[in-house]
């Protein structure tokens, strides 16, 4: 079937089967940022924002968005920007392989939430796996982010 | 007390962003499925649902008939000659166990067939269609009933070790060894006090965010071509040489960013099968792992029950200690015979300060679960949980604070360490790691265990630990330093980088030498056709042995530039010295910059400006670590809650004290996962249970408290500036800390990972 | 991965419960369980084009849309004050928030499944569902009931005037709970509902009027080992029936306190 919908701000057209998966799709497109890790929904390396909101693209069928907007990391890397160095400096990117899910995730939550308390941000990330960097640098990172904002 | 003063240094000992930080987290692509052409055939397994059987029959002619399935492989079409898929250096220490395809499966998960096929639709519809006929044989489901169960795992007649490790494979066995020094017994018989605890721990799974995979095509020579998630491209083209029987030259493996390994990736897990696809087809093929592949036939940790006979004074001198290691390699015997030895090897070291004699006995056997690999620690992480929770129990027993008894009993610098091949530490910041851990953690006013109302509980423990910094007299580390045309460098390596950020802290130490910027440092690794050899990243081993490599061509390449601009100058080599940005006449004080110097390097010029450098060492010095935990227990509901997690390591000087202090993070991580919830269970059928993330958790950010880690330097004197190891260290110390603080909550020792609320709770409730 | 042959997002209900009248259509909710199952699908069919996704509060009741998201019920202030956090305490551990973006009341509740929070929460409440065909019914009587061919349409949770409370026990904080647990004292009613024993939610009532003369720390522990008695458990990887019959007094003498203001 075709669909057509908004992806990093273009329209784009496709021929999908029913079952494709969005995460498929999207990387078939190009966004090669979107990252598969697991195959039951629990790791949010695939995130993507749909409408607006993350979702884990490997558990949304292509077909279901059709007509609406997705945004992958290749279409926010300004305001990845903002961020991504304070992730750099503490070390944190590691091996990278959960950085495009935990970054656009990092996005959804300060676009919802701008200056959030280090709970709030580990509430709204624990649906990003990494088993690289404990989790505590990329706290601090973008907790530095925040105080740089403040200041 | 003091520290050894080493010079202050411009690039190294500084906390440098990687190389490639920005391109990861802005998602560029840069990994083997980003890198690799889409059009290659997919490869997909067919994997036994049966522990133990024989494929009676196997009909794929169905199957073949789906459109764009391009082939099917089973055990009759492969090459018959027996290989070993560890990492290890040649000749390896693990027994020649595995074809690509054997008739016989030995897990739930063993590869049965290989389907190629144009598209993964196409080659899991053919996938269902394949109709196998299996003789179910008895299996062996629990490590403890292995040895000489009439149940063989490997019953085949051309089972071969390279080094005899004392195996034998009719009997399940596949090493086994005893080593002492002094009398044990005697001691043992001599002391106040005589423990005996047996403590086991499970095949926990690594779960690097990417899991296993690899993209295989002939290049423009018809050799063929790897692109792999690997930490080992050397050792995996000697591993496909065995497997394909097809010569070494014919073969180039190379790596591009690796999303993560924890060792996982120093065995060739999934290269053999879409390098076999190649050959045979021709064609370009991929193979990538699911999740649960990963998880069911991966290469995961050595479960190990380890029996641990401690003999003390009543003044809590440690005297002997006599240690029986237990460890299930799985299927097959990759990394089982070196993975044992570290279980004593690096944990009994600790107590080197009143220690008169130990006993080490190991058996390591084959059961029917999946293979057993390289993970994080590799056998240390086992034995330190059992070493450091006896000595916890000893102290709860003596009734004294355990960072007293540890005071009274650790390693310090200078020993001679018996237990660790006679080997001297010769940087050792042990007690004064534990003296920081102690004041950071304010220890006096969180040990004492605080009852917090409604049921929950307060508690502290603590665990020491140490690793080595690579295998002794085996691992070789290389590099090769070039000078550009524009007067910055290339350093090329063959060790791995898989997040850890060696590539960057390898151009922090060529910066240090060649006094430039890190940014003047280019860094390419790595290919076997192009790095100089480099037994690849793992034992902890690129820090201190690929980084010394690293320092001494630099030291070659500097008397090549000198050499060069010497003929500029028209003087003698010991006319000039090499300064910051150039050459210069030691007389004259003429200046000659390294852009002109690269220039001349192009022009009428016959000296290379090309050094590469190979370095071993004779020694491992350990890294050490003190680790604290607080908890809060809810003795309810058993449920534990970390509230803060302090750590402070010695690993010599660190080259980039942030990515060390993320590598400790992150290992804390590991190991909380891994006392708490990680789970590996298998089902009466011997079908593994934690087949994919929603059944097996690994920690998120809600589970692991508050974690704080410091530094203590040492300066090891063999090691490039200073440097020890810290990569695998950092996962040691959480369980036997936490299972202190548990036990200091409820009065319960838990022996065995990983300790669940129910584990806890109902231990309460009897 | 499950196969899917076809895709139609619907236009109506009623051609929504035309194809559902196929054993091999399905309804796709979040299609986050749907997904794991290795079978074959004929039509998908989904709803998200009919306006399901909006919680509409009126005076009398919360008219809850089946395509709701799990993180709208978190996040919805009415409902939150209305039963005094309980909804959001019980989605707020789920895998996370992009899962939750995605994960629908609808396909939740129809799904009846053992493990399920929202389940478990809303049966403590004043709920009715609404099925296309089938009509308003209460959420424990449709709890009980097997799958059908019918159409889950919304979920109305009326503002009996109460309180309530949930917990639940997890391994790891994102897992599914061992057991989940929500009590509630809806117009004098005490109900006690718990899930994840593993097998589906159910709830109990103060059939003996443990709970009669109020909750006292006396009365929070008898009803708390009534329970202990009475809710059937069971054994799966993440916890053995002894274990949780253990959790079910604990969370339910605990919760009782909580509702009490101890």
């Amino acid at each position: 079937m075709e669909i057509k919908l908004k992806l990093n701000g273009r329209a784009v057209t496709g021929s999908v089967d029913a079952d494709t998966i969005l995460l498929d799709f999207l990387r078939q497109k190009g966004c090669l940022s979107v990252k598969r890790g697991c195959d039951t929904s629990n790791c949010g390396l695939c995130t993507v924002l749909m409408d607006g909101k993350p979702i884990l693209s490997c558990s949304m069928l292509a077909a279901r968005a059709d007509g609406h907007e997705i945004y992958t990391l290749e279409g926010l890397q300004e305001e990845a920007a903002e961020f991504t160095g304070f992730i750099a400096d503490q070390g944190a990117d590691q091996c990278g392989f959960c950085n495009p899910g935990f970054v656009m995730n990092t996005i959804a939550l300060l676009r919802e939430n701008p200056d959030p308390s280090d709970d709030e941000i580990r509430a709204f990330l624990a649906g990003n796996l990494c088993r690289c960097s404990g989790y505590e640098g990329q706290l601090r990172g973008i907790r530095t982010f925040l105080e740089s904002r403040r200041a | 007390m003091e520290q050894k003063k080493h010079r202050e240094y411009k690039a190294v000992n500084k906390s440098f962003r990687k190389k490639d930080s920005m391109q990861l987290l802005h998602g560029k692509p840069v990994y083997t499925a980003d890198v690799t052409p889409d059009d290659a055939l997919i490869v997909k397994i067919l994997r036994s649902p049966h522990a133990n059987a024989i494929v009676k029959s196997i009909k794929t002619d169905t199957a073949k008939k789906v459109p764009g399935v391009v082939d099917i492989y089973t055990w009759e079409d492969v090459p018959k000659n027996r290989f070993a898929i560890a990492g290890q250096t040649y000749p390896e220490m693990s027994p020649y166990d595995r074809l690509i395809l054997d008739r016989h499966v030995r897990f739930a998960g063993d590869a049965v067939a290989l389907i190629a096929a144009e598209d993964e639709k196409s080659a899991l519809k053919a996938m269902r269609m394949i109709k196998v006929e299996y003789e179910v044989l008895d299996a062996v489901l629990d490590f403890r009933t292995a040895l000489d169960n009439p149940a063989l795992v490997h019953p085949e007649d051309d089972w071969f070790p390279p080094v005899q490790v004392g195996g034998d494979p009719k009997r399940n066995l596949v090493a086994s060894d005893c080593e002492y020094h002094g009398d044990v017994d005697a001691i043992l018989e001599d002391c106040d006090i005589l423990l005996e605890r047996t403590y086991h721990t499970k095949a926990f799974n690594q779960t690097m965010m990417e899991t296993f995979t690899t993209y295989t095509s002939l290049d423009r020579y018809g050799r063929l071509h790897v692109i792999s998630s690997t930490q080992i491209v050397f050792h995996t083209r000697r591993i496909l040489s065995a497997a394909l029987g097809i010569p070494k030259s014919k073969i180039r493996v190379e790596k591009p960013r690796i999303g993560g390994g924890f060792g996982a990736k120093q065995t060739a897990v999934c290269e053999v099968y879409p390098a076999f696809v190649t050959i045979k087809t021709g064609r370009p093929a991929r193979i990538t792992y699911t999740r649960e592949e990963a998880q069911i036939a991966g290469s995961p940790r050595h479960e190990m029950e380890i029996t641990v006979r401690l003999g003390a004074m009543n003044d809590g001198k440690i005297r002997a200690v006599d240690f029986y290691t237990l460890s299930n390699t799985g299927a097959y015997g990759e990394h089982g015979p070196t993975t044992v030895g570290l279980s004593a090897h690096k944990s009994l070291p600790l107590y080197t300060g009143g220690l008169e004699a130990h006993r080490f006995k190991f058996d390591v056997v084959y059961t029917n679960h999946q293979a057993s690999g390289a993970y994080r620690g590799y056998g240390a992480t086992q034995g330190i949980f059992a070493m450091e929770s006896i000595v916890n129990e000893l102290a709860e027993h003596l009734n004294m604070d355990p960072t007293v008894l540890r005071d009274k009993n650790m390693l310090k610098e200078g020993m001679l360490m018996p237990a660790y091949y006679g080997q001297i530490a010769e940087a050792c910041a042990l007690d004064r790691c534990m003296q920081h851990c102690r004041e950071m953690f304010d220890w006096e006013h969180r040990y004492p265990v605080r009852d917090m109302g409604g049921g929950k509980v307060r508690a502290a423990g603590v665990a020491m630990a140490m690793q080595g910094s690579c295998i002794d007299f085996v691992d070789v580390g290389s590099a090769t330093i070039k000078l550009s045309d524009d007067g910055t460098y290339n350093l090329i390596i063959g060790a791995a980088d898989m997040g850890t950020g060696c590539d960057t802290i390898l151009a922090q130490m060529a910066a240090e030498c060649m006094d430039c910027d890190v940014d003047d440092i280019a860094v390419f690794g790595a290919d076997t056709d192009v790095s100089p050899y480099d037994s690849g990243s793992y034992a902890s081993s690129t820090t201190y042995i690929t980084g010394k490599a690293v320092e001494n061509a630099c030291t070659e390449l500097k008397k090549q530039i000198c050499a060069i601009a010497a003929g500029m100058m028209e003087g003698e080599e010991e006319d000039v010295e090499f300064v910051k940005g150039g050459v210069r006449h030691i007389g004259s004080g003429q200046f000659i910059s390294l852009q002109d110097i690269s220039y001349k390097v192009q022009l009428g010029n016959s000296i290379p400006a090309v050094a590469t450098a190979s370095h071993s060492s004779p020694v491992s010095p350990p890294p050490y670590m003190v680790g604290m935990v607080e908890i809060e227990l809810d003795k309810l509901t058993g449920q534990v809650e970390i509230l803060d997690y302090m750590a402070v390591v010695d690993c010599g000087i660190p080259i980039n004290p942030a990515l060390a202090r993320i590598q400790a993070e992150g290992g804390i991580v590991q190991g909380i996962g891994h006392t708490l919830f990680e789970n590996v269970t298998y089902d009466e059928k011997g079908k593994p249970m934690e087949s994919s993330f929603m059944q097996y958790k690994i920690p998120t950010r809600l589970d692991m408290g508050n974690l704080k880690v410091e530094f203590e330097h040492s300066y090891e004197p063999t090691g490039p500036f200073g440097a020890k190891s810290i990569g695998e260290i950092v996962i040691n110390t959480p369980a036997p800390a936490i299972a202190h603080a548990i036990q200091r909550a409820t009065g319960v020792w838990h022996r065995e990972l990983p300790i669940t609320p129910e584990m806890i709770a109902m231990s309460l409730v009897e | 991965m499950i196969t899917i042959q076809k895709y139609v997002r619907a236009q109506s209900l009623e051609e929504a419960w035309e194809l559902n009248q196929s054993k091999r259509n399905r309804i796709i909710g979040g299609m986050l369980w749907l997904r794991l199952g290795s079978g074959s699908v004929n039509t998908a069919i989904d709803l998200s084009g009919l306006g399901l996704n909006t919680i509409e509060e009126t005076d009398e009741e919360f008219s809850i849309g089946a395509m709701v998201s799990l993180r709208d019920l978190e996040m919805h202030e009415g409902l939150n004050s209305y039963s005094c956090g309980a909804v959001k305490n019980a989605v707020k551990d789920i895998v996370g928030v992009q899962f939750r973006n995605m994960a629908t009341v609808g396909g939740s509740i129809w799904g009846r499944f053992g493990f399920s929070d929202v389940l478990t929460v809303f049966l403590a409440l004043d709920t009715y569902v609404e099925l296309y065909k089938g009509g308003i019914m209460s959420l424990e009587e449709f709890a009980s009931m097997r799958a059908d061919n019918d159409i889950l349409v919304r979920i109305i949770v009326k503002k009996t005037p109460g309180k309530a409370v949930y917990t639940s026990m997890r391994n790891q904080r994102t897992d599914f709970p061992v057991l989940a647990c929500a009590v509630s004292c809806l117009d004098g009613e005490y109900r006690l509902s718990v899930g994840a024993r593993p097998a589906r939610a159910r709830v109990f009532r103060d059939e003996k009027g443990i709970l009669a003369g109020g909750i006292t720390e006396q009365s929070a522990k008898d009803f708390a080992q009534y329970a202990g008695k009475t809710v059937h458990t069971g054994s799966n990887m993440r916890g053995s029936a002894v274990y949780r019959s253990h959790l079910v007094k604990v969370l339910t003498e605990r919760s009782l306190q909580e509702l009490g203001g101890m």
